[in-house]
């Protein structure tokens, strides 16, 4: 069997001194318990919660969204009496009708930023405003979480994101198609790498990660069941879904995984119950559903966090489109959560109630759901959320109750 | 056997020694690389690139279109793209085919100090001429008469969001509803000037963006304009010093900004960073800082000093070549008549740099590409690497010896191991692969 493979792991250790934890800190007792796992995505790009979670039952909703409404569409999934889920998200709401999904609305990243590279450093470094610190807030939690193995903590992603980065070693990979260099060629390069720690360590990881994924692929039925996932970025990301799931249930590989999903910076032409923005919210969601079955042996332990870095403006702009908001929607699934609800105090979508007079407004702080997470699915100690692992935050309340006893 | 400073003045200071390149500097290389200071290389490549105003005029017109028709902004969108694939070829062509590689590298050095990114969309099309235009015509001049190109630039206006900066209580302050900006002020201290140890403080931020309120680009054409009504009344102090508002006061903090000593030795630790140690040793920053401040802020001096300090010459490979200089080094030793690669291999090149996580003039954030080995080398880096080596090898003309290939590009920097390997290798492509892949071209 060929691999077709650029399976490839990333060490991604800071200069010393980066997300350092502060002297004296007391590693928790408690800690990610073995069985279980942890998953954070990120949607780049500015995910409109007010289409992916479009609040039909507000008075407002129609007549602010214009033609972007999805009031009366077909096949939108109801929640509750205001809320409902876009007709492309079907294996969400089928979790939300299992319970295993919790929406949160109307949540955002401190700081009000507008710009995306802004507001995702904000995201990941988990500080309340941009370029505080070099590292990301999970790294800084890795060893509150017990992950001591760079392979037990994996980003699948291009580089290491910055959710992830800091000073402990984690594992970056993705799987892409393009060359592969041969193994009859890789030994000769261990070889040649043998006097140099640095390559001779980045090349060995590389390899060792590539074996695992490699065996989480032959887990879900090999090449001719990856092959059936289609040509395309969408297909590449139904692969690669199905196969970090598969990692993500393997014992000893990764408990800790970051995904990164992109496209979501819908200024024009975004569409409705078809176009642009439904037709990736549909690949989103079957690539979630493909993640879920290649991680079924460990989904009953999973939490998934799916955020965004910013929502977008409750008015369409003159492309068809919408502009960087404010409040936005974020989801928790996976077969350890308490879900089957909807989270939000909501703000309203009249005049006054919008931020600015153009966005959804922000009631929540996107670290409480973290934090709430952490300290619910890993026993993460308050102390530590509010200081090393969201610095600055201890305003800031883990919202709880998200995960099952 | 070449003389090692040869070697190293390819390797380190230039962009990979061609064939024959060392051989060539061979009797005098730290004079060689002071001639390259001497002036300016022509830049033929680039003549066919009009300048941002005439760019952004091409996709203006249509823009007024593409406000009613979606399908026409995101062809406009396609074809932004398509200019900045158009100039970075030129530009990665440039790199392999010039004779004066330390300037090269000077260019991508102050082009990462002033940072401007396609992470903003509306810099795709305009990122090839901000450094055609800002940097490189002062890469041989005056720090400051550099720092006030970037500042009027309307692409590093757009990227750090003063050309949306207003004073609150300005004119259009009090009518738009629209208030200061700090972004560029804060990385002209932290990023760009002084320095995050500079002595700066959160007021000398707002004092300096209040100061450089107005600096926006002009409405119907991209080029820098001063909107008086757009700025902050009042005098203001930043860093000890007091400017009278307008646009004068602003360029003259500007100025004084470029020759505080704190600029000298942010400015000389950068540079000693970047090329030659992520630790660089005190006596080396020392002499940099000594050369900036004495000269003016002269580039050409403070390069000139730099390679004819014995500290840059050591022998010892310290710094991990980012991937972009390792693509260039590996096409230059290799493919040396790269000017004439066709448009597929360049598409395919600026792919690889996506892969590999530097995509021309993409940084992460206003601070630039990082520069620690740890990030470039880490593992999913190094089988990227492997991998263009093998796929390079394997489209190389079979009679290339990769001994005499190593011998010429690297000569004493070759290691024993390295030879040994390349020795073995069971056929020409794999020793050519493995010389490729191997640590000596890594590092720098």
């Amino acid at each position: 069997m060929t691999l077709s493979r650029r399976l490839l792991l990333g060490s991604a250790a800071a200069a010393a001194g980066l997300g350092a934890l502060p002297r004296g800190f007391v590693r928790s007792a408690w800690a990610l318990p073995t069985d279980r796992r942890l998953v954070i995505m990120i949607l780049r790009g500015g995910l409109d919660g007010l289409a992916a979670v479009p609040p039909v039952g507000d008075p407002g909703y129609d007549s602010l969204r214009g033609r972007l409404s999805l009031a009366g569409e077909a096949g939108l999934h109801k929640l509750d009496d205001t809320f409902a889920l876009n007709p492309a998200l079907t294996t969400l709401a089928r979790w939300y009708g299992e319970q295993r999904l919790a929406v949160i609305h109307a949540v955002a990243a401190p700081g009000n930023q507008r710009s995306h590279f802004e507001a995702q450093n904000i995201v990941e470094t988990g500080a309340a405003a941009a370029h505080a610190t070099d590292s990301g807030w999970l790294n800084r939690a890795l060893p509150a979480l017990g992950v001591t193995d760079a392979k037990q903590a994996l980003a699948v992603a291009q580089t290491m994101p910055l959710v992830l980065t800091g000073a402990t070693p984690a594992t970056v990979w993705t799987p892409q198609g393009g060359g592969s260099a041969d193994a009859a060629f890789l030994n000769l390069v261990e070889r040649l790498y043998a006097n140099d720690p640095v390559l001779a360590r980045g090349l060995a990881d590389a390899r060792a990660v590539d074996a695992a994924a490699a065996a989480a692929m032959d887990d879900q039925g090999g090449m001719a069941a990856m092959s059936s996932a289609g040509q395309g970025y969408a297909g590449q990301f139904l692969r690669a879904a199905k196969i970090a799931g598969g990692m993500l249930a393997q014992d000893g590989g990764a408990r800790l995984m970051v995904l990164d999903a992109g496209g979501w910076d819908t200024h024009v032409n975004q569409g409705t119950g078809e176009g642009q923005l439904a037709r990736r919210l549909a690949g989103l969601d079957s690539a979630l559903a493909a993640f879920a079955e290649g991680a079924a042996p460990v989904w009953d332990k999973t939490v998934v966090i799916a955020a965004t870095e910013f929502g977008r403006t409750a008015r369409p702009n003159g492309n068809n489109g919408t502009d960087h908001g404010t409040g936005a929607a974020a989801f928790v699934f996976g077969g350890a959560v308490a879900g089957g609800r909807v989270i939000a105090d909501w703000p309203g979508l009249r005049e006054g109630q919008l931020f600015e007079n153009r966005d959804l407004a922000a009631t929540l702080d996107l670290r409480a759901v973290f934090k709430g997470v952490l300290a619910d699915h890993a026993q993460v100690a308050r102390g530590a959320l509010d200081d090393a692992i969201f610095p600055g935050s201890a305003g800031v309340a883990p919202l709880s109750g998200l995960v099952r006893a | 056997m070449t003389p090692i400073e040869a070697v190293l003045a390819a390797h380190r200071f230039g962009l990979g020694a061609r064939p024959g390149e060392t051989a060539r500097i061979a009797s005098d290389p730290r004079g060689a690389l002071q001639a390259q200071l001497q002036r300016l290389p022509e830049t033929a490549a680039f003549a066919r690139f009009g300048d941002t105003e005439a760019i952004a005029a091409q996709f203006r017109g249509r823009m007024q279109g593409a406000e009613r028709d979606p399908d026409k902004a995101m062809q406009l969108l396609k074809e932004g793209r398509e200019h900045y694939r158009a100039e970075m070829a030129a530009r990665f062509k440039n790199a392999i085919a010039t004779d004066a590689p330390f300037v090269e590298r000077l260019v991508w050095f102050w082009s990462n100090h002033f940072t401007v990114s396609i992470s903003k969309v509306r810099l795709v099309p305009l990122a090839g001429a901000y450094e055609r235009e800002a940097i490189r015509p002062h890469v041989l001049g005056r720090f400051e008469d550099m720092l006030l190109a970037t500042a009027r630039h309307p692409a590093m206006l757009l990227y750090l969001d003063n050309a949306l900066s207003v004073g609150p209580g300005s004119m259009a302050g009090a009518l738009a509803g629209r208030g200061l900006n700090e972004n560029f002020a804060r990385e002209v201290l932290e990023l760009h000037t002084v320095g995050v140890d500079g002595g700066y403080t959160q007021d000398d931020i707002i004092e300096l963006a209040r100061l450089l309120t107005g600096w926006s680009v002009d409405r119907g054409r991209a080029a820098f304009r001063f909107f008086p009504a757009r700025q902050e009344p009042g005098a203001r102090t930043i860093m000890g010093r007091t400017y009278e508002s307008g646009e004068e006061g602003g360029v003259q903090a500007l100025r004084d900004l470029a020759r505080h000593p704190s600029t000298a030795r942010h400015v000389a630790r950068r540079l000693a960073t970047h090329f030659v140690s992520d630790a660089p040793p005190p006596a080396l920053t020392d002499a940099l800082e000594r050369s900036f401040l004495d000269s003016g802020g002269d580039l050409a001096a403070l390069a000139g000093t730099l390679v004819s300090h014995d500290a840059a010459f050591e022998p010892q490979l310290r710094k991990a070549r980012p991937p972009a200089e390792y693509l260039v080094a590996t096409l230059r030793a290799t493919v040396p008549d790269a000017s004439a690669l066709p448009e597929q291999a360049t598409d395919g090149i600026l792919g690889t740099l996506r892969r590999m996580g530097q995509l021309p003039m993409s940084a992460p954030s206003p601070k630039g590409w990082p520069e620690d080995e740890a990030v470039w080398l880490a593992s999913k880096q190094v089988i990227d690497r492997v991998e263009w080596a093998q796929a390079l090898a394997s489209r190389l003309p079979a009679t290339l010896d990769a001994r005499a290939l190593a011998a010429d590009v690297l000569g004493p920097l070759l290691g024993a191991s390295t030879a040994t390997w390349i020795g073995r290798a069971p056929s020409p492509a794999e020793a050519l692969a493995l010389l490729i892949a191997s640590p000596e071209f890594q590092r720098r």
